[in-house]
């Protein structure tokens, strides 16, 4: 994955297999504590102890299509070598939350890449999970959720095609006040 | 036109937003739909899959197309990634491998819309991943 913003649509796609009907996406980026952390938060089906043991393994996966699975390995990866760590709390039932951290100043820490989009394309494309998305930038802080763009849309579809430039575009002017750009 | 930079804004093209759903609704009957699929499981992904899904999701808008554009998981094509599945109102869904934005503009302008074949597409007995 070239940037934070492909892992997390990435990950996401676990909690929408898990059949989540709510995740919580929570960035944070903190200069004075150095670090970059990702949660994603979801009532999913969640994961038993012994399947949680072996979820970072390549070799594990639900899907049939093929036996190999990148996603939380990959993101493991990029997060360990810049000494920070991948960490998966899950119980079946309850669903499951990941949580990642990067240290920010790290050469090898991947850029933010196209949040906006991320967001915008995982609200758009999933209108029936109630998506939440919370970003903080040292103290600034910007929140968007389903909810809150199904309530200023009045009825029109999320998923309508009309609708994605315009979420796109409210998602990452605010971003860009928070000053999270798009290096990807 | 004005940036959307808050609720309020958003809130305030609704209506040009309806308008342009009502006009589209108008012409096209649910049947007529054209449905693409976008393969976003972790191969997609670190093959450019997103950028092709908002090149989809831009242009078919742009252009007037009336297409329900969603994503799925990986249909086993890893090697061809990014793959999309294209089904046609009466035609059996078609996988096309290896779509950049070029190859996906490619497909827009012959595929979708004179239903004249392109290269990449993967053959074998395709059923569609939702089935399996």
């Amino acid at each position: 994955m070239k940037d934070l913003s492909l892992h997390i649509l990435d990950i996401v796609q676990n909690s929408v297999a898990a059949e989540a009907k709510v995740i919580q996406i929570t960035l944070e980026i903190d200069d004075r504590n150095d670090y970059i952390g990702l949660t994603v938060n979801d009532n999913g089906k969640g994961m038993d102890g012994d399947f949680l043991k072996r979820v970072a393994d390549p070799f594990t996966t639900t899907r049939t299509t093929r036996r190999v699975g990148l996603g939380i390995p990959l993101l493991k990866q990029n997060a360990e070598q810049t000494g920070g760590f991948l960490r998966i709390e899950s119980e079946p039932g309850m669903g499951t939350k990941l949580s990642v951290r990067f240290v920010k100043s790290h050469i090898d820490c991947v850029p933010m890449g196209d949040v906006a989009g991320t967001i915008a394309l995982l609200i758009c494309s999933y209108p029936s999970i109630e998506f939440s998305f919370h970003v903080r930038v040292n103290s600034a802080e910007f929140s968007v959720s389903t909810t809150d763009l199904n309530d200023a849309l009045g009825g029109i579809p999320l998923n309508d095609s009309a609708v994605f430039p315009m979420v796109k575009e409210y998602i990452a002017s605010n971003l860009d006040e928070l000053q999270i750009t798009n290096l990807g | 036109m004005t940036k959307v930079k808050s609720l309020a804004d958003l809130k305030k093209m609704k209506e040009s937003l309806q308008a342009k759903i009502d006009l589209r609704e108008k012409g096209d009957a649910a049947e007529n739909l054209i449905q693409i699929k976008v393969a976003m499981a972790t191969c997609g992904i670190a093959s450019g899959a997103k950028n092709v899904m908002e090149f989809l999701l831009e242009e078919l808008e742009k252009r007037g197309i009336n297409a329900v554009i969603t994503q799925t998981g990986c249909m086993g094509y890893c090697y061809a990634e990014p793959t999309i599945e294209v089904k046609l109102p009466n035609a059996d869904p078609v996988v096309f491998g290896y779509v950049d934005t070029k190859k996906a503009d490619e497909i827009i302008e012959k595929y979708i819309k004179n239903g004249e074949l392109v290269d990449g597409i993967i053959p074998v007995n395709y059923e569609s991943i939702d089935n399996k």
